[in-house]
């Protein structure tokens, strides 16, 4: 997994709450058997006019110039500013791929589904949950504002405004060390393969009928 | 000993160690698997040169990408059919307990075939590529939707990482109404607590109109536990599970099946046992439910209205109600009973058991598609619900009522195959999402009862079913 540290980079907002997994990466999509490539279909039915299916060139297809990533002043975002329950509906991995593959690194929000929150850490993407008023007051500087960026500092747990104000936030100490330093987390739970191997002698011999 | 839910005894009795920060090792049961969101793990498996830690966890079915007609012509899109084979491969190298490809008389929806074979037994964790793992939560499972990367990861090393969730009890009290059904409680529940309701909790589902339910009716309630935020639901054991699991195939028998059982009535919350938050609804409130929106919360009664947007006072959520009206072509204050049908899909892993169809033949019978009704697709959800549905006339019905009767798959529920809405479609399904182009580009998608969708199909508009009768 590519590792996360600091990161100074400009902000897009996606104002609407409950984005689901469907929006982010359409169905049609999944049908790659890759990790890659998911970037240019990134929000394919709201992004482009006409109906997306893989393997098209997409820098040949009508945009639709009112969605917020085609704007001119978010070309190169780094930071998605989202609403309530972003990630919400399918267990898709397709949709932190995609996310990333665009060039997001991280994502800013009051709240995330649960599958689609632990996908991002598999990823190298950063979701970060604000409070409500801090949501709304970035969207409002990111609005008046053209080429408003943040600086997400992850070791810190920091969010720092161009005016220098921080805003702290939470990560479990896990994730955030496995971010920090890239790390797989195969390779740190196989660590533990002889504690597994004794949990499932000791299951084996409990609960028989589990391996019947 | 202090009073436990059943979700504490089941982390506690699958916990292999615990981080300082509380993320912990789960040790994992039974592995479902299907070839959407299996190829890049096995693919990342074999490029780290590991080997799946135990195949006999495995139950695999091709599901998604399947074609629901003409089977003897294979799966003609070859993007479809390359994500088929590679499942093929993947299981033919590693193995696995049950594989059920292409075209095998039990393939089926991956969360169908898991129950109906007695590979899901009460007090296993359980997981898949997919959120609606959560449906095997009915029997006193810790079920839980994954990414691909922790796919790859309980393939690697039989365990999940995972951080304890907050627990919720969401008790149904008293009868339902007749002809109301669990697809309408689950649907009503979400209205009240909405989708992000159980966001970081597990959800327990119970009280007396939870426990009149059968185990299909379980389970339609607790596929959409992720609809409602939470990646767990459950549902304690009781004779009811006992009752369905004997005797199926891949079930314990003799004395192994009689000392489970001793421990699968262990299976629930003891008395007095705490819940960080826990919500009572009035079953007898509850009427048939049909979501007008693009959000499983944004759900009526029949008989209700769709909402104005100038009477919503949260700005966000008022901007939200009026994307929703817009792309369903819907204008504030509309009568469900005026929203036009153009489309009818009863499948899906939320209704797509025995029982479903029951329900829904039992409006269908004796009666015909409406004119205005385009196309009725009946999609069993496995082929074992096909051939029982065949035995007992039901696709016997189904065609007399102008309903085409399918080959087993998830088809519109997702519409990953053929099976999909034109742009602007009114559909009346019976599956769980109703997100925007869910099942087809601009297809306009009310989550609904089978027997709602019936009387959809018959009727050409959203009435109560039971008028009918
Ligand atoms: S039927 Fe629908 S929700 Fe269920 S597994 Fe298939 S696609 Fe997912």
């Amino acid at each position: 997994m590519k590792a996360f540290s600091v990161l100074d980079g400009l902000v897009a907002p996606l104002d609407r709450a409950n984005v689901d997994t469907d929006a982010i990466i359409p169905k049609q999509f999944l049908k790659s058997i890759k990790r890659t490539g998911f970037g240019p279909n990134l929000f394919d039915e709201w992004r482009y006019r006409d109906h997306g299916e893989p393997g098209e060139d997409c820098s040949v297809r009508p945009v639709n110039p009112d969605f917020v990533l085609n704007q001119p002043r978010y070309q190169g975002a780094r930071i998605l500013l989202t609403r309530d329950n972003f990630g919400c509906g399918s267990s898709r991995e397709h949709a932190p791929w995609a996310l990333e593959d665009f060039g997001f690194q991280v994502l800013i929000g009051t709240s995330f589904a649960d599958i689609f929150f632990s996908n991002c850490f598999k990823n190298g993407l950063l979701p970060i949950v604000l409070p409500a008023a801090e949501v709304d007051k970035l969207f409002d500087d990111c609005a008046a504002n053209e080429g408003y960026c943040l600086v997400v500092d992850l070791g810190a747990q920091t969010v720092t405004r161009p005016d220098g104000r921080s805003l702290k936030f939470e990560i479990d100490a896990f994730r955030k060390e496995c971010l920090l330093n890239g790390w797989d987390d195969i390779g740190l739970t196989l660590r533990h393969a002889d504690a597994i191997r004794e949990f499932e002698s000791k299951r084996r011999s409990e609960h028989p009928y589990y391996y019947a | 000993m202090k009073a436990q839910t059943l979700y504490e005894k089941l982390w506690t009795s699958h916990l292999v160690r615990q981080e300082a920060d509380g993320t912990a090792l789960i040790y994992i049961d039974r592995h479902l698997v299907h070839e959407v969101t299996s190829p890049q793990a096995f693919e990342g498996l074999k490029l780290a040169g590991r080997k799946p830690w135990r195949v006999g966890s495995i139950v695999a079915t091709a599901d998604h990408n399947t074609p629901t007609e003409h089977w003897d012509q294979g799966i003609t899109d070859p993007v479809s059919r390359q994500q088929v084979e590679t499942l093929d491969a993947n299981i033919r190298e590693s193995g696995a307990l049950a594989y059920f490809p292409f075209k095998d008389e039990r393939q089926g929806i991956v969360h169908v075939i898991g129950p109906e074979i007695g590979a899901i037994l009460p007090g296993m964790t359980v997981v898949c590529g997919d959120s609606h793992t959560s449906t095997h939560g009915a029997f006193a499972c810790l079920a839980h939707g994954i990414g691909t990367s922790e796919v790859e990861h309980v393939l690697a090393t039989q365990c999940l990482l995972q951080k304890r969730s907050r627990t919720l009890l969401i008790r149904v009290e008293g009868e339902l109404q007749h002809g109301v059904s669990a697809k309408d409680v689950v649907l009503a529940i979400i209205g009240v607590i909405g989708t992000a309701g159980g966001t970081g909790y597990a959800i327990e589902f119970g009280g007396s109109a939870i426990r009149a339910l059968s185990m299909e009716g379980r389970m339609t309630v607790c596929n959409m536990a992720i609809e409602a935020g939470a990646r767990a639901g459950l549902i304690a054991v009781d004779e009811t599970t006992i009752d369905y699991l004997k005797d199926k195939p891949f079930a314990p028998v003799g004395a192994l099946w009689d000392q489970a059982v001793d421990y699968w009535r262990t299976l629930h919350s003891d008395d007095g046992a705490s819940f960080d938050k826990e919500v009572v609804l009035d079953a007898a409130t509850i009427a048939p439910q049909v979501t007008w929106g693009t959000s499983p919360e944004m759900v009526a009664p029949v008989g209700g209205r769709v909402p104005d947007p100038a009477r919503e006072t949260d700005p966000v959520k008022r901007e939200g109600i009026t994307r929703a009206l817009k792309y369903m072509g819907l204008a504030p204050n509309t009568l469900i009973s005026d929203i036009p049908v153009d489309q009818v899909f009863i499948g899906s892993c939320t209704n797509s058991r025995i029982e479903d169809l029951r329900e829904a033949a039992a409006v269908a019978k004796g009666r015909r598609k409406a004119a205005s009704v385009k196309r009725v697709l009946v999609v069993p959800g496995s082929g074992l619900v096909k051939r029982q549905a065949e035995a007992e006339g039901l696709d016997q019905i189904f065609r007399a009522a102008g309903f085409e009767w399918r080959e087993p798959g998830c088809s519109m529920c997702l519409a990953m195959n053929a099976d999909r809405l034109e742009p602007g479609d009114h559909c009346a399904s019976t599956s769980n999402r109703n997100f925007e182009g869910r099942q087809g580009a601009g297809g306009r998608t009310h989550l609904v009862s089978p027997a709602m969708a019936a009387a959809a199909a018959v009727t050409g508009r959203f009435g109560d079913w039971r008028e009918l009768a």
